[in-house]
């Protein structure tokens, strides 16, 4: 199994000058098995690049997993140009929403609409699937097995982990690790700190001994001090998770989109002497960059 | 009146609205950044509609969950904060609780039993040094245990009427007059409505039987047996039914009470062991702002 970073920006596209290095595509990872099965984590801006490297292979089979529906990880949807060509297959996982009831299918429908998309949805000449995931329930793609897991995002998220020739990675989407809502001096304190201990041991577990993490750094800690609640973790939260999970390698991923290359170059220096020997490699995800596990 | 038609009253429940304070508070929270996560947590598990609507969500099969989620703030670690702000907004989308209605039946009085008794239950399960969890679970028992009154007022309000004006003038327990006019009482209403939710076995459990005196009951149960006969004993709002029930041997065992005695003095020692239950009523008052 191997992966490559397509997308690796939160947020909004940041093309430019500035953001060569690392990359302004919004978030999308693009795996392939040793049997050359396609699956696709996010269809973030980055995910057109990715299409145009395969319309040399089509008619091609790809699965894309969505983490949530926020802009940065679907607007690449309509983009993806095999959906347009015949003989293709297009497989779509994600969630079924809580507040809308509604499943995965509105990420693309929303999109391709009059006011917004000059393609409707029954143009798509490809052949286009939904399919609703449940939280701890696997899916297999050939021989790799995929899951998902709540991950705690302002919308729902599935962070997700997949197996497959005895290699592992997760990814969490967009997450922030829960914050307790109450104070010290609250009598709810308590029950909610063991409430969120449980969540964090439930995460923990699922991500547990991945040969790569990706997880959404988004924040430095003095940053996030006015950014709780916002849905996003930290490079501190990050390097706790996978210390917990005992993972090989770490990966940084939806920078900040207001960072450039040199402050993400400045970041990985601080992180690597705060962090000397943490027992894993970790670096901050680059588009463009394949990744054998 | 025949039975009623079950698949109905779940579909007209999903478009019953909340309490009137609770809509305006959700919406007020919600709409300013700076309101504290604790603060719309806490106005979601003071509302029995809000709080059965997140708990319905979330235990839907689309969630897969190992272990149901029998509190509004599991729900909220488990799936977030956001969502389960949005959540309340749509149920606040549906408008509000007539505080008139045809069954002539409190609203705001009903609320403060379903809150007191809420409460007091969770008061007991900690005198009973149940887990946290488990006196988490008695809060939400003690808040959805009369749901199906508010079910009966919104869909059969005629009928809930006449059973409310029977137990008032015989003063027998209302269950007993709702089976008459309306063939189920409130408990077997709530535990069709618990079960198609998706609630946890103890939570049904808790409202099935909140009423039945025989039969052995678990410690939850036994907490919101105990807790809606104090709420009523002293007057805490008013649920709409007169008659104080008495404790099963087992149960008045369990609280160390003697359960010969008529229920007003048998339950006299525990509401003296659980100290100032005013402070409860205030609190619950404050925040329905009667």
């Amino acid at each position: 199994m191997k992966f490559k970073f397509w997308g690796v920006r939160g947020s909004i596209p940041t093309p430019g000058p500035r953001t060569v290095k690392y990359g302004g595509n919004t978030t999308c990872i693009e795996i392939r098995t040793d049997d050359n099965d396609l699956i696709i984590l996010d269809a973030g801006t980055g995910i057109h690049a990715l299409a145009q490297g395969l319309l040399k292979e089509m008619p091609i089979h790809a699965n894309i997993f969505i983490t949530h529906t926020h802009w940065d990880h679907i607007q690449g949807l309509p983009f993806f140009t095999p959906i347009f060509i015949a003989n293709n297959r297009i497989t779509i996982y994600g969630s079924q929403d809580p507040v809308t009831s509604e499943g995965i299918s509105r990420a693309l429908t929303v999109q391709l609409q009059y006011s917004f998309f000059p393609i409707r949805e029954a143009q798509l000449n490809a052949r286009v699937e939904y399919k609703t995931l449940i939280p701890g329930v696997p899916v297999n793609i050939g021989k790799a097995t995929v899951t998902p897991i709540v991950l705690s995002h302002p919308v729902l998220n599935f962070g997700y982990r997949v197996d497959c020739d005895g290699q592992s990675l997760f990814f969490t989407g967009d997450y922030e690790p829960e914050l307790n809502i109450y104070s010290p001096e609250d009598e709810e304190y308590e029950q909610f700190q063991v409430l969120i201990e449980e969540k964090w041991q439930e995460v923990v577990t699922a991500m547990a001994n991945v040969d790569a993490l990706i997880v959404d750094s988004s924040y430095t800690d003095s940053e996030y001090a006015s950014k709780r609640g916002w849905g996003h973790g930290t490079y501190t939260s990050a390097i706790q998770l996978a210390t917990a999970a005992k993972v090989k390698k770490l990966f940084f991923t939806h920078h900040e989109p207001t960072r450039t290359d040199a402050d993400l170059d400045a970041i990985y220096q601080t992180l690597l002497q705060q962090y000397p020997a943490v027992g894993f490699d970790f670096e901050l995800a680059q588009e463009g960059f394949e990744i054998p596990l | 009146m025949t039975q009623l038609d079950n698949d109905k009253l779940i579909a007209c429940v999903d478009r019953m609205p909340a309490f009137p304070k609770s809509v305006q508070q959700v919406v007020h929270l919600t709409n300013d950044l700076n309101a504290s996560a604790k603060d719309i947590v806490r106005v979601i598990e003071c509302d029995p509609v809000m709080t059965v609507k997140i708990l319905k969500a979330i235990n839907s099969a689309f969630y897969g969950l190992p272990k149901k989620i029998t509190s509004v703030q599991r729900a909220v670690v488990h799936i977030g904060l956001n969502t389960i702000k949005n959540l309340a907004l749509g149920v606040a989308a549906m408008g509000m609780l007539d505080t008139q209605n045809k069954a002539n039946f409190n609203t705001a009085q009903f609320l403060l039993h379903a809150l007191t008794t809420a409460a007091i239950s969770k008061q007991l399960a900690e005198h009973l040094r149940l887990s946290p969890s488990e006196c988490s679970d008695s809060f939400v028992a003690g808040l959805l245990h009369d749901f199906g009154k508010v079910v009966f007022t919104e869909f059969m309000p005629l009928e809930f009427k006449l059973a409310l004006e029977k137990s008032n003038v015989l003063q027998m327990p209302l269950h007993e007059a709702e089976l008459e006019f309306i063939g189920i009482n409130h408990a077997q209403a709530g535990k069709i409505l618990a079960e198609k939710w998706g609630l946890s076995e103890q939570l049904i459990a808790a409202i099935a039987h909140h009423h039945d005196i025989g039969g052995a009951k678990s410690a939850l149960e036994d907490c919101v047996f105990a807790a809606n006969q104090i709420s009523k004993h002293l007057r805490f709002g008013d649920g709409g039914n007169p008659v104080l029930e008495s404790f099963s041997e087992a149960t008045a065992a369990r609280f160390g009470l003697q359960h010969e005695l008529p229920a007003d003095f048998a339950m006299q020692p525990l509401i003296e062991s659980l100290g100032d239950l005013q402070a409860i009523k205030t609190e619950a008052q404050s925040f329905i702002h009667l």
